[in-house]
């Protein structure tokens, strides 16, 4: 399937690549904008941004493939990372993953049929201090009880 | 008590406020002295770096070369994603013009031409409070091209964020700055290091953000006035994050010398239910972690700690009762290790794994003594084999862990050591006895 960045998108790879003395530094932002088009990064996408950035396309595959946050296979309209680890696993991350879990019948790294919701466990967040947490793509909902999960659960559409 | 970088000023996140106490003055201030009187009021008050390694500021700064054909760069580091660590969120949150205000010095200080502000992806929302800020920031004039009017000086910067995307190695400074430049973020082999070769290949100094953030405060009330703050060898206050098994977790800035069971006690309110402590890691996990009986009487700050046998890392101190299973805890810390492992140290890469396995096994209840052994020669063989520290920072966690709670790894694993044959083979290397013998047995 052919990837192509919409007008406006262009435009902001342009005011993005003013920030960096050469293109391959904007490469990080570029990811970000093709993510936020396609939803996730195929080969076909990095194709492109190799393309629209003049740099090699194995460069862009080196790159999106290193990090999590790019998605290389698509996740749900509402992407739950939820944290277990140690701040987290002390107040009860854990539960909170297992609860997730139980309540959307998906496994970890898996999407809900109607594409709604994906799991993912992940590494510390930053919310030490507010544990459990949960980020819900890019909102955090911090010091969690399974019934909070319930309702934050709930309310997403 | 003092405070320098979390104040009690309502909104004083907002360029308004934050001008109306004062701000953005002290680069007027910096900007009629020399780069290098910067640099000497930097060095003579002691600031040390808020990142983890405690390396005198005013002295990297220094490393910076006088002149040079390329341009020189600053980095900021807000890359955050040590486990236990959340502080300068806070400071993206409540005090971003600190950290542009600083920056702006920083930059003038090493002769800058700009800064690049890297943040962890997960930020997302406070990426958005510290651009908003930059914004304004810039829309005064504060920062760029207009700055030269504002402060009537020949010199100006820019500032800019970078936002990561959710990876623990490019808190390292040299894969931050690969990350930068958009390429794979493997840590690079020092030397050459940043001041020579840094972005892009040019002069560059790291800093962390709450480094930074400390700099308006020390130029504007001068060197003896920080150098007083707290404990003499590691003065000014610092941003402790403490987590785990506190009633008040949270961010406290306090004076650097504050005693830990003080933090742990009297700010965060103590251990709830009353429950003793079995464990503590005072900066963040990948420091050694103090038994509840090594406590006592240390001082939060970086020679202290080191004399009580941890370090002072990024200040997240992380409580674990009396109940806590330190086999899940370490199992746990270690599979951070194990994913964050950017792969391009095989000992690091694989040591990871291999720890991983052997904690899992204990963990449920399938480890032997000789794991225990086994962890602590892996350790051994990371540590100070790998090109950056993510390679030690995995390796402390699981040699002082099974060294300071060995009875406790003892009761997790099986008494009697079931050794495959090939294990005895191995062994067979330490031994008189032929292999006949062993396989008879």
């Amino acid at each position: 399937m052919d990837f192509k960045f919409t007008e406006e998108n262009l435009s902001r790879i342009e005011s993005v690549r003013k920030k960096y003395p050469d293109s391959k530094a904007a490469l990080m932002p570029v990811l970000y904008i093709a993510q936020e088009q396609n939803g996730y990064i195929t080969r076909e996408v990095m194709d492109e941004v190799a393309l629209v950035l003049g740099i090699k396309a194995v460069d862009v595959l080196g790159v999106a493939t290193f990090y999590t946050m790019y998605h290389t296979s698509p996740v749900g309209k509402y992407h739950l990372q939820v944290c277990t680890n140690v701040s987290c696993m002390l107040k009860g991350g854990y539960e909170m993953l297992e609860e997730t879990v139980k309540k959307l019948g998906i496994g970890v790294n898996e999407v809900t049929p109607d594409g709604k919701f994906s799991i993912e466990e992940v590494e510390c967040m930053g919310s030490c201090g507010t544990a459990p947490m949960m980020a819900v793509n890019n909102d955090y909902f911090e010091n969690l009880t399974k019934e909070k999960l319930n309702e934050i659960l709930d309310s997403l559409k | 008590m003092e405070k320098i970088l979390l104040l009690d000023i309502p909104n004083y996140h907002r360029i308004d406020v934050y001008r109306e106490h004062g701000g953005y003055e002290t680069v007027k201030k910096a900007y009629s002295m020399s780069p290098d009187e910067v640099i000497d009021e930097v060095k003579k008050s002691g600031l040390r770096g808020r990142g983890g390694a405690s390396f005198l500021t005013g002295l990297k700064w220094s490393f910076m070369p006088k002149t040079s054909d390329k341009p020189k760069y600053l980095c900021i580091n807000g890359d955050e994603s040590e486990p236990g660590s959340f502080k300068d969120r806070q400071i993206f949150e409540f005090n971003p013009h600190a950290l542009i205000e600083g920056a702006l010095i920083a930059c003038y200080a090493i002769q800058a031409k700009a800064a690049y502000i890297y943040v962890r992806g997960e930020y997302h929302n406070w990426i958005e409070m510290l651009q908003k800020a930059l914004d304004d920031a810039y829309s005064m004039g504060l920062v760029g091209e207009k700055m030269k009017e504002t402060f009537q000086t020949p010199y100006e910067c820019n500032i800019y964020i970078h936002k990561g995307a959710g990876a623990y190695i490019c808190g390292e400074e040299s894969s931050l700055m690969n990350s930068i430049e958009g390429k794979r973020p493997y840590p690079r082999v020092k030397p050459p290091f940043p001041a020579q070769n840094g972005l892009w290949g040019c002069p560059t100094t790291i800093n962390n953000v709450e480094t930074i953030s400390n700099i308006p405060a020390i130029i504007k009330n001068g060197w003896q006035w920080f150098s007083r703050i707290g404990e003499p060898r590691h003065p000014g206050t610092l941003l402790f994050g403490v987590s785990g098994h506190v009633m008040k977790p949270g961010v406290y800035e306090l004076p650097s010398g504050v005693l830990l069971t003080d933090l742990i006690y009297n700010y965060a309110g103590g251990v709830p239910g009353g429950k003793k402590i079995k464990c503590v890691i005072p900066g963040g996990s990948s420091m050694p972690p103090l038994r509840g009986d090594q406590i006592e009487g240390v001082k939060m700050d970086a020679e202290s700690l080191k004399a009580a046998g941890s370090a002072i890392g990024t200040g997240g101190v992380i409580v674990m009762d009396e109940d806590t299973d330190l086999v899940r805890v370490l199992a746990r810390i270690t599979k951070f290790y194990y994913h964050e492992s950017c792969g391009q140290c095989t000992p690091c890469r694989e040591g990871t794994g291999w720890m991983l396995k052997a904690l899992n096994r204990i963990a449920r209840g399938q480890g032997t003594t000789s794991d225990l052994e086994l962890l602590i020669d892996v350790a051994k063989n990371i540590e100070g084999n790998t090109v950056c520290a993510l390679g030690d920072a995995a390796a402390w966690p699981v040699k002082f862990m099974i060294t300071r709670f060995r009875d406790e790894f003892e009761k997790a694993v099986k008494k009697e050591v079931v050794m495959p044959v090939a294990s005895m083979v191995h062994s067979m290397r330490h031994t008189a006895l032929p292999l006949a013998e062993l396989k008879k047995n």
